[in-house]
């Protein structure tokens, strides 16, 4: 049987906020245990949450780009739920009136265009962190994280493999990334990502039972995670079981899942309005205000690439992958300098400088003006491309001028024409066999000669002028 | 109608310990209480909008700036047992 299979993605995403969503405590990562906490995010009879303005805000920009709209009316409702890691025993969420509804992303997925659908995006408090001790056999509670605002984004079920749910995934991330809002760490956990998953027969409309995958710390993991459940319910069904709804753990080292207890699936969280926070209104004025401040957004800026500097859609995909490194470009590119070995350069050399070193572009001390200035050093003819990588490395650590380094390295080629005259005649009298080859019409050996005229200048000459050079005096003599 | 199953599950969602023997009284009592409410249903609310919160304030906004939290004496002095900086539990994960 041949079937089809169906994701739907929720993404946990926690917004970089000075303060926490409800209270006044920091929002940070890796401070000691504990630390930020207060009345209100330790849910302490009395206490009463206040809405941190910047997250509404946030939520609106999330909300937007990802072309959602703006409910006007904004509540928060409690998700009931007890765990040790939830000091209330509720959660501070959003039931029927989130920030942002009936959007898409569009995703660039197996050489096609898609849009994902985006059902909505609301806000939210994160819950605190547990620890399992086994010296105590106790669980112990971090609540630090307790009141971190996230943004929980749901999208339609609309991926139909794990790939696309990897390519879906990765355009979010770099779409957050571009509103800075969040820092989409998920070693972190600043970004965390269940996906639904379930399959049916190609060519039924009806969805299949969906089982959720959790634990998933990688887009890699997610893609695996995904892979693994549809083979597992693909067997179930050709076996003539049912699939069983329920949540699964992702087990990274073992490549596989394993069930979560059904005392903890039980969910029934009984939502109800949050008496303790009033409700918002938002304004169209507001709305347009954010709308309009919004940056370009990667999807946007690599169309307008692609149609500004007749660029490929290969190329334009990884500079706007980073967006420092797209600014770096569009800086270069506004210079004197041929677009497309600009283009080769960062996506080539540069890049592996930069892998290299396991760095973005602002670690590097390169500046847009010396990448040109050197990618020209090459067009004109001063230094070959492989000098020209190796002045690339210097001059990324030291942030010297490329021409001076070109200089002090004497990489110059040798353009003496005189001292050019006397290699090509001593390669031409050393191997008469060769020239002999190239007057019977084999063109190619006379890159054998160039070679070694190459050789003999250690580097210093530019082929072209040594092969028409060696060209025109075989023809000669 | 409030079976003494329906007791149990909202007992076991509150993390409340039931006995058996009371189960009959309890989902009497919350059937009283639940037609009580259902009084409010007699109402005509279609011209009203449902209520989200009973003050008719809106927009309440705290900006975004770092307040003390407590310190370390104040948050462990509520708590039954902690350990190394951390609030301890009943083991709740493998
Ligand atoms: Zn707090």
């Amino acid at each position: 049987m041949d079937f089809e299979t169906v994701i739907g993605l929720e993404v946990h995403l926690q917004l970089n906020t000075a303060t926490k969503i409800f209270c006044g405590c920091r929002n940070d990562f890796g401070l000691e245990a504990n630390t930020c906490v207060c009345p209100v995010c330790l849910g302490l009879p009395g206490s009463l949450p206040v809405l941190n303005r910047q997250v509404l805000f946030s939520g609106m920009k999330v909300g937007l780009a990802l072309n959602c709209a703006i409910n006007t009316f904004v509540k928060f409702d409690r998700k009931n739920y007890y765990y040790p890691d939830l000091p209330k025993g509720y959660q501070i969420s959003q039931f029927d009136f989130p920030i942002a509804k009936n959007g898409f992303l569009p995703v660039i997925t197996g050489g096609q265009e898609r849009r994902i659908g985006i059902t909505r995006a609301h806000l939210e408090e994160d819950a605190g962190k547990l620890i399992h001790d086994d010296r105590t056999n106790a669980t112990l509670v971090d609540y630090n994280r307790t009141g971190t605002p996230l943004v929980e984004i749901v999208s339609e079920p609309d991926m139909r493999s794990a790939q696309e749910a990897y390519d879906y995934l990765t355009a979010l991330k770099l779409t957050l990334q571009y509103l800075n809002v969040s820092d989409c760490d998920m070693e972190k956990g600043s970004l965390r990502c269940d996906a639904n998953v379930s399959i049916r027969p190609r060519g039924e409309s009806k969805l299949g039972t969906k089982t959720e995958l959790k634990n998933m710390n990688s887009f890699s993991a997610i893609r695996r995670a995904i892979d693994h459940e549809v083979a597992s319910q693909a067997r179930t069904i050709l076996s003539g079981k049912p699939v069983v709804q329920q949540t699964l753990l992702w087990n990274e080292e073992k490549g596989m899942t394993i069930p979560m207890r059904s005392k903890e699936q039980a969910h029934d969280y009984r939502y109800f309005p949050e008496p303790d926070l009033v409700p918002f209104t938002l304004t169209e004025e507001q709305i347009d205000a954010v709308r309009r401040a919004l940056p370009e957004l990667p999807y946007a800026r690599l169309r307008r690439l692609i149609g500004q500097y007749g660029i490929s859609e290969y190329d334009g995909t990884i500079l706007v992958g980073d967006k420092l490194a797209a600014d770096f470009f569009e800086t270069a590119a506004a210079m004197k300098v041929d677009i497309k070995k600009l283009c080769n350069w960062m996506n080539g050399p540069l890049m592996k400088e930069l892998n290299d070193r396991r760095c973005r572009i602002p670690g590097l001390k390169l500046t847009p003006q010396d990448l040109v200035a050197l990618i020209n050093r090459v067009e004109d003819g001063t230094i070959s491309n492989l000098a020209a990588k190796d002045v690339l490395s210097d001059i990324v650590e030291t942030g010297k001028d490329p021409n001076i380094v070109i200089r002090e390295k004497g990489l110059a080629q040798v353009s003496d024409d005189a001292q050019l005259e006397t290699i090509v005649d001593e390669v031409i009298r050393e191997n008469p066999q060769v020239v002999e080859q190239i007057r019977s019409g084999k063109a190619s050996a006379a890159g054998f000669l160039v070679g070694l005229a190459m050789k003999k200048m250690h580097g210093k000459a530019n082929p072209k002028i040594l092969n028409t050079a060696i060209q025109r005096r075989i023809a000669n003599v | 109608m409030i079976t003494n199953d329906t007791v149990k599950y909202i007992a076991s969602l509150s993390r409340l310990h039931i006995d058996d023997a009371d189960l009959s009284r309890f989902g009497g009592e919350l059937q009283n209480i639940l037609q009580y409410v259902d009084k409010l249903s007699e109402l005509d609310v279609s011209n009203v909008p449902p209520t989200s919160h009973v003050f008719r304030v809106e927009n309440v906004f705290r900006e975004d700036t770092i307040l003390p939290s407590l310190s370390p004496v104040e948050a462990f002095s509520f708590a039954i047992e902690s350990h190394d900086g951390h609030y301890k539990v009943p083991k709740v994960i493998e």
